[in-house]
């Protein structure tokens, strides 16, 4: 049994791909085409993937064990493609494909008008040399893609399953797998496809699963089959099973099931509880069985994972309408000339025909204008050069690797570097608005930790020297020695030595505080050998709370349908079970009774203290007052906390209780009712132990971080399938909740009314206190805030907390806008409850009405949907499996990443490409729009200043490495600064480094340049002759100067745009400056010239026009006038203007320490309010299963035949398990853990 | 603020020496602005110092981390970090600015004046000789074609003599050599000699590619299109016509005399038997061999026809046409005097509205009249001086004293 292990190979796309037991190396990777699903089966495959095309699937039959039956049918098989090309279609495919850009067939078409003589104003390879180094590029990079989205489609289509095939099981590969086969699972397996579940290994047809993939809960799961096909125990009974099965089509609802099971002329219903879903992990059941029910693309967890789309930075869109515009330029340039041709034609031409005839076929100068529009379009479409395109990619590239490198954001304990997985979108990363995070795993690390307690009336916990942040090591005095007791848990760890000290001294109190915490609970034990004992817990506070008890002596050994044996500082003590009062949402709280050894029977009770401390006797009022001080004080400090109790009961009455409980469980109907009302009796009276504070550990610098992004003011929702306490909770603990804050709105209603009523009623109150505040009447509010708030836009901070159920009304068409409305003016929102489904939905909802840029980050599958929506997606790695991760745009093992991945990061990235896109639209105007001005002097006809070698190089080589080490090397302030001021992450936000404004600066700026860059030489040549007499102003003189002032201008140009100097930046610029002297004497040498006379007709000329000084003052006299007005307008911006970005780059010398803001972050909201739940993260109904004794097989019942069995992996599992959710040290896996306790 | 971050930031050499309370930071912050005008060249020399002092410090951070080593191995190998310490930003400062324009200023007015006086010593005489006034002694010549050959005679007077050599130009307006299917209407491999290309010229010369059925040599309508006007100068002394001496060779450019243009090569130097087989352009009166008497100034290396091959950037444009070297010391080249132009005027320009000029001149180190460059020179450096002023006067007025209470946070 391999240990899950993490993707060896990069896989960019597959986002579906699990890795776990089944790990690469055990079935060789075979490479294009081989295990393919067209190999498999052909047929098939044609429906797959484009659902679309097939007649809708009304309802499903699957018969068992009746291929021939099920194949009528055509169901998908269990193969997942999600490769595009094999080796043969490759080349077509991707050739279509890359020309259904627009860019590539607008170059197509231009070079086939190239090829036209008449038009022709270039050759063709101007175009065709760009242009196949594009296609080139692109078509290896979607080759690479591709190649290792077959790999995983092959690791993954050939995990092997065994089906049970004409009654024997045979090793089959996943995509052999059909609808009606029935597979056999075995323990730590993944669930190869959606199965109903016949039978399993376990008492009742029960079998774990772990849906960590599917929908991110880390809790196990149980199923069960129905009880006619759980008895079918082998191979031969299964083989003769022929039920049919009608159910739904195939859906997305991962928690909805519904369908009917016909075996034997009888009608069974089945319900998700039925169900095992692909994607899940069997846990604890020795193997099971299962009807392929979905397959391959049918199964949930495909129909859910929706298409990938390819996402699209702002700047790309951007930059495609200006193309467009661009375009729309071009053909007006082209006009232009083409009107000027046939008027030149008309007038001039026609005379000159003495000495230039036209062209054969052109007998009227309207003719002669429309060649000459497509020619000028020929010369012209530099304006949008192929070389943009690519350059972007390689400045994002660039970008990308240097996320990957950025060893501050390498986790060093999960050896995960931050990776960036898609390289379109970095710039996007410096514009984000709207942050939405998921919270488990992703703010928070979803551990537990007992922290701190309170019993009767003294607080333990505290640790003395220092109150504030739990993670500094250093600080921390030596934790509690546990030697004493050889049960206790080594990872446990507390601080106050006084709590174990009044264990051994015997308060009784203290005793029976952790006696309620061993015994009030519904974990279940495992003990392998003598001593090692591993809990199984259904959250991970009951976990944290049973753990904190055994290391204080109170050990939970083992359970049985009726006992709990627990050992008592050492002593065995058995108590009788008598009920479990479970959990459930309404009453917050949880008890057991049981009867002591000496027979005695008591309620234990633990639950959230504002019901609990509603239920206690009127004698515990003053301890009741001193807990809730203690209460307070936790839950200022983000504990989650809950209340204990007791209460004896006396024989006769529990008889009595007992009685009524049977009586009113066996009801037929309004038993929950009944329940209800008979817990809420008993639950009475009680008498207070104390209070538990954990602490649901946060993230590594989670508030800090979530402070500098809320002052970078972008605005953070906390998207989570948690309860609203727990995520109410943690929302105070990272400081996104702070009790400063004027009103934190819940909307928590059941119906669209009460929803509607709700938001309007917050959606009023921030009106009124807004409108108060203008008008002056609450001014002490204000001020109030003021003081209080570091930000202070709106008059006052809101929060909105919504549920689930609530969201779902509010996500309604109609009512969207005033949820979001709503939801944007407060500072911090709360979406608990959600679904997967949900979380998508709120970020469309904010994507579709805020034009602004989200950010989606999570760690689990459940945030799969919302990070694929969301404008960026960030993966936590290393938490809850890759899923998220795989879906990912950007992945790191630390949410506090996501501050550097933005502010320092996309900021720079944002900055470069905005600089670079400025840059290369003025290069390419300064440049093409010269020959619109020779156009004038010319006739019209399409002549090009420059020679056709400067052409084509410009974009490829003079000019093209400077700018690409602009856009990849650039900074305006470093990276330390960024961080201290956010509020340079503004410009991004505002789209202000460029937008259209920007954009016609530079194409103003880049028209000017080409003014000047024609006219001056113009003036200068008009009469002059050289030094030698000759003349100057030929039409290749004229080119070269023309082109060497260009190049020396843009470069010019280029070095004062470079805010940050590198080597490369040094190498780039002057190279390029001495590569386009190099190749222009190259190109203009005798040798050249000797072979190809017809290709290189410049010889000599740059020899004799450079040697000219007149040709040198025109150079210098351009750039100088190019260059000066840029300067002295930035200049001026600067000194009169200057942004903050400049003013923090002038002034580095000041060292602004934002002690501020720590101390804001530190001790703002201290004197916190009680805002406690019961907060545990479990479901009901485990008490009932417990009490029942159904699961019982694992613990006491069966110890015996677990022991033989050869496989150690179960406790493998377990541990691993433990290790994930308690504490680090030890466990092999404990690496990939970040836990400081 | 520490040395090493003044240096990387701005580069404050002066820190580098010892702690500076804030009270030097003035001074640094001069040291910087003359810093930064050294700007581009010194930033080569900057980082090796600034490495040098922090390498230490790195490896030190560094060592006996293992899991730094590891972070290493697993995603980095040239870091961007490597690369940064190499940074420098310079920054626009009115340190650097303001310098920078009266420094340009004050080089390019010099400049400027020295071209302009250069270029009004220049002697030039320039006369129009295309004949579409009446009274011009070439109207007569006006609707000329080209095998009925004209000619005439202007009379002109120079006010000044020309003391150093003089240069002969002609000069054609409204001439458009810079034509697209003008350009490229020609064979270069046909003119370096090439004999396949001379007996079958490029399809780029079509129409003048091939003449009843023979190709033409030299092919395209630049050829066919060369100038063929003639002119000759006299000295009118005392009803006396001297001729001067016009020197027909070394107006071509060495390169094109020697590389470019090479007759075509084969058994003896007849090149009336190397162009054997080709016919003339359509408008020349003569084959292309028989351009000039003299073996190293005919067919393809005529230099008049080189000349012409080199096409015009403008439609306005002249091309040297002949020489008149100083012949003493004593004597100008050319006196003031009485002269005449004597034209055989054969080239056709007044269907397309042309002007056809002859024009005199003597040159400089930088060339013929050109009082362009010179005015331009002193506008820009006026102007940027002027700029100077102006932008020295906003930055002590209203200049942005950037301090750190400007920065919200």
């Amino acid at each position: 049994m391999t240990q899950p292990g993490r993707l060896p190979v990069p896989c960019p796309l597959g986002f579906w791909v699990w890795l776990g037991s089944q790990g690469a190396e055990e079935f060789g990777v075979s490479g294009f085409g081989s295990g393919d699903c067209l190999a498999a089966d052909a047929g098939v495959l044609g429906c797959m993937g484009l659902t679309g095309s097939c007649v809708a699937e009304e309802e499903r039959r699957v018969r068992a064990n009746a291929r021939e039956y099920n194949e009528k049918f055509q169901y998908a098989s269990n193969c997942i493609k999600t490769s595009k090309y094999n080796i043969v279609t490759f080349l077509p495919v991707n050739l279509f494909e890359q020309f259904q850009e627009v860019a590539n067939t607008y170059f197509l078409f231009l070079l086939i008008l190239q090829l036209i003589p008449q038009i022709s104003s270039l050759s063709w390879f101007t175009t065709i040399v760009p242009l196949v180094l594009v296609l080139t590029i692109t078509a290896v990079k979607d080759a690479t893609d591709d190649y290792f989205r077959h790999k995983s489609d092959n690791q993954v289509n050939n995990r092997q399953s065994q089906v049970l095939i004409g009654g024997v099981l045979r090793q089959e590969q996943w995509m052999n797998v059909r609808v009606g086969d029935i597979i056999k699972l075995e323990n730590n397996q993944f669930v190869a496809a959606d199965l109903l579940l016949l039978c399993s290994s376990e008492p009742h047809g029960l079998c774990y699963i772990e849906t960590a993939e599917l929908d991110g809960e880390t809790n196990m799961k149980v199923r069960q089959a129905i009880p006619v096909t759980a008895e079918l125990g082998d191979t031969s009974q299964l083989a003769g099973f022929d039920g049919e099965v009608i159910c739904e089509p195939p859906n997305n609802k991962l928690d909805k099931f519904g369908g009917t099971l016909y075996w034997k002329e009888n009608k069974y219903p089945l319900s998700n509880q039925n169900m095992l879903l692909r994607g899940c992990v069997l846990r604890n059941t020795e193997w099971c069985f299962g009807l392929v029910i979905f397959a391959g693309p049918d199964t949930k967890l495909m129909q859910n994972s929706g298409r990938t789309k390819f996402k699209r930075t702002s700047i790309d869109r951007l930059m495609n309408t200006l193309v467009l515009w661009i375009f729309g330029f071009l053909v007006c340039m082209g006009v232009i000339l083409a009107i000027g041709n046939a008027i030149w034609e008309h007038e001039v031409g026609v005379c000159f025909q003495i000495y230039l005839p036209w062209d054969e076929g052109v007998h009227s100068a309207f003719f002669s204008g429309f060649l000459s529009f497509w020619s000028y379009i020929i010369i012209l479409n530099t304006v949008v050069p192929i070389s943009l395109y690519v350059s972007v990619e390689v400045i994002r590239l660039g970008h990308s690797y240097f996320i990957n490198w950025d060893k501050k954001m390498y986790c060093a304990k999960r050896r995960t570097p931050a990776e960036a997985r898609t390289t379109t979108l970095n710039e996007e990363l410096g514009q984000v608005e709207y942050i939405f995070s998921d919270k488990t795993g992703t703010l928070t690390q979803n551990i537990m930790v007992f922290s701190k307690c309170s019993v009767n009336g003294h607080s333990y916990g505290d640790v003395q020297d220092m109150l504030g942040h739990k993670a500094e090591l250093g600080e921390r005095p030596e934790p509690v020695d546990f030697s004493f007791n050889p049960l206790a848990d080594p990872r446990f760890q507390f601080w106050d030595p006084s709590l174990l000290e009044a264990v051994k001294l015997g308060d009784l109190h203290v005793h029976e505080f952790f006696r309620l915490l061993s015994l009030c609970h519904t974990v279940m034990s495992e003990e392998k050998s003598e001593g090692e004992l591993l809990y199984k817990a259904q959250s991970p506070d009951e976990g944290a709370l049973v753990t904190a008890a055994r290391n204080f002596g109170f050990v939970f050994r083992s359970r049985t349908p009726k006992t709990i044996t627990v050992h008592e500082l050492g002593q065995a003590v058995t108590y009788q079970l008598l009920a479990i009062l479970d959990f459930n949402n309404i009453r917050k709280r949880m008890s057991v009774i049981v009867r002591s050894p000496e027979g005695k029977i008591r309620l234990y009770c633990k639950g959230a203290d504002t019901i609990l401390l509603e239920r206690l006797h009127p004698i515990n009022q003053d301890l009741s007052s001193i807990t809730t001080d203690h209460l307070n004080e936790y839950a200022g400090e983000g504990l989650r906390t809950l209340v204990l109790a007791y209460r004896d009961l006396e024989e006769s009455y529990y008889r009595d209780w007992s009685e009524r409980l049977h009586r009113a469980g066996s009801a037929p109907e309004g038993r929950e009712d009944h329940l209800a009302r008979l817990y809420d009796e008993v639950e009475h009276d009680m008498m207070l132990l104390g209070a538990t504070a954990i602490e649901d550990k946060l993230q590594q610098g989670v508030p800090e971080t979530i402070a500098i992004l809320t002052l970078a003011n972008i605005k953070i929702w906390v998207l989570t399938g948690d309860k609203q306490e727990t995520a109410v909770n943690i929302g105070y603990s990272c400081k996104m909740l702070t009790d400063d804050m004027t009103e934190v709105f819940v909307v928590t209603g059941h119906t669209v009314l009460e929803v509607r009523e709700e938001l309007r009623k917050a959606r009023e109150k921030m009106m009124d206190a807004s409108r108060s505040v203008c008008n002056g009447f609450s001014y002490q509010e204000k001020l109030s805030s003021k003081l209080t708030s570091v930000l202070e836009a709106i008059a006052g901070e809101y929060a909105l907390v919504i549920n689930g159920h609530s969201l779902a009304h509010a996500l309604e068409a109609d009512m969207e806008v005033e949820f979001l409305e709503t939801a944007c003016a407060c500072k911090a929102v709360i979406c608990c409850r959600v679904t997967p489904l949900q979380k998508a939905q709120v970020v469309e909802l904010v994507k579709k009405y805020k034009k602004a840029v989200t950010l989606a980050i999570g760690d689990g599958a459940n945030d799969v949907s919302m990070i694929k929506t969301a404008h960026i997606g960030v993966g936590i790695s290393g938490q809850e499996g890759i899923q998220a991760v795989l879906a990912s745009d950007y992945s790191f093992s630390q949410f506090k990443f996501l501050q550097r991945l933005l502010l320092v990061h996309g900021r720079w990235s944002y900055l470069r490409m905005c600089k670079f896109l400025c840059y290369f639209f003025y290069k390419n105007f300064a440049f093409t729009m010269v020959h619109f001005w020779f156009g004038f002097f010319c006739g019209f006809s399409a002549q090009t200043v420059y020679d056709q070698y400067f052409i084509t190089l410009y974009n490829i080589v003079y000019t093209s490495l400077p700018v690409l080490a602009m856009g990849v090397f650039d900074q305006d302030v470093p990276e330390q600064r960024s961080m201290e001021y956010p509020k340079l992450y503004e410009p991004g936000q505002l789209n202000l480094l460029f937008n259209k404004r920007e954009f016609f600066i530079c194409i103003a700026q880049g028209i000017y340049t080409s003014i000047l860059m024609f006219f001056i030489p113009y003036g200068v040549f008009a009469d002059a002759t050289r030094d030698d007499g000759a003349q100057l102003a030929d039409y290749q003189s004229f080119a070269v100067t023309v082109a060497t002032s260009l190049v020396i201008v843009v470069s010019v140009q280029i070095g004062l745009d470079t805010g940050f100097w590198t080597a490369i930046n040094h190498f780039f610029i002057w190279g390029s400056l001495a590569a386009y002297f190099a190749i222009l004497f190259t190109m203009h040498s005798d040798g050249l010239f000797r072979m190809f006379p017809n290709q290189f007709r410049f010889v000599g000329n740059a020899q004799n026009a450079l040697a000219q000084p007149t040709v040198w003052l025109t150079i210098a006299l351009t750039t100088v006038v190019c260059i000066v007005p840029v300067v002295a307008f930035r200049f001026l911006k600067l000194d009169l203007k200057p942004e903050l970005s400049d003013t923090v780059r002038y002034t580095q010398l000041v060292r602004k320490k934002q002690k501020a803001q720590h101390r804001c972050l530190r001790h703002a909201g201290r004197a916190g309010s009680r805002r406690s739940g019961y907060a545990f993260s479990h479901q009901e109904g485990f008490g009932e299963l417990i009490m029942s004794g159904k699961n019982m097989r694992l613990s006491s019942l069966a110890l015996s035949s677990f022991a033989p069995r050869p496989s150690s992996s179960w406790i493998e599992t377990l541990r691993k398990k433990k290790g994930c959710e308690g504490s680090s040290a030890g466990s092999p896996s404990g690496a990939d853990k970040t836990l400081k306790v | 603020m520490s040395c090493e971050e003044q240096l990387r930031n701005g580069g404050c050499l002066a820190s580098r020496k010892g702690a500076f309370g804030d009270g030097h930071r003035s001074l640094c912050n001069s040291l910087r602005q003359g810093w930064e005008i050294a700007g581009i060249f010194l930033s080569f020399i900057k980082p090796f110092r600034i490495s040098q002092e922090r390498e230490p410090r790195f490896s030190q951070r560094r060592g006996g981390q293992a899991l730094e080593q590891v972070a290493r191995k697993a995603g980095e190998s040239p870091s961007p970090e490597a690369l940064r310490r190499r940074e420098g930003q310079p920054i626009l400062t009115a340190g650097t600015v303001l310098p920078a324009f009266f420094i340009i200023g004050l080089i390019f007015i010099p400049i400027g004046i020295g071209i302009f006086v250069t270029s009004n010593n220049i002697r030039e005489y320039e006369i129009d000789y295309t004949g579409t006034e009446p009274f011009s002694p070439c109207n007569k010549c006006l609707n000329v074609s080209w095998d009925s050959p004209c000619t005439c005679t202007i009379n002109f007077t120079l006010e000044h003599s020309f003391e150093s050599n003089v240069f002969m130009y002609y000069g054609l307006s409204n001439f458009y050599q810079n034509h697209r299917r003008y350009v490229k209407s020609r064979d270069d491999s046909q003119l370096n000699g090439d004999n396949s290309s001379l007996h079958n010229p490029s399809k780029e010369c079509e129409p003048y590619r091939t003449n009843e059925d023979k190709p033409i040599a030299p092919c395209g309508a630049i050829a066919n299109s060369m100038f063929n006007d003639t002119l000759e100068l006299y000295r009118i002394d005392n009803d006396t016509r001297t001729p001067i001496t016009l020197i027909k060779k070394g107006i071509a450019w060495w390169t094109d005399k020697n590389v470019k243009f090479r007759n075509p090569t084969g058994d003896g130097n007849n090149l009336t038997a190397l162009f054997q087989g080709t016919t003339k352009p359509v408008n020349w009166p003569k084959p292309v061999y028989m351009l000039d008497p003299e073996p190293d100034n005919n067919g393809f290396i005529n230099e008049d026809f080189i000349v012409w091959m080199r096409t015009a950037a403008l439609p306005t444009f002249r091309k040297l046409y002949r020489l008149i070297e100083r012949k003493n010391n004593l004597q100008p080249t050319l006196q003031a005097g009485k002269y005449s132009l004597d034209i055989a005027y054969n080239y056709p320009v007044h269907s397309f509205d042309g002007r056809k000029r002859m024009i005199l001149s003597t040159i400089s180190w930088m060339g013929g009249k050109n009082p362009f460059l010179g005015i331009a020179y002193i506008t820009v450096g006026s102007i940027c001086f002027f700029l100077g002023v102006v932008l020295l006067f906003i930055h002590h007025k209203y200049g942005n004293r950037n301090t750190s209470a400007d920065i919200p946070n």
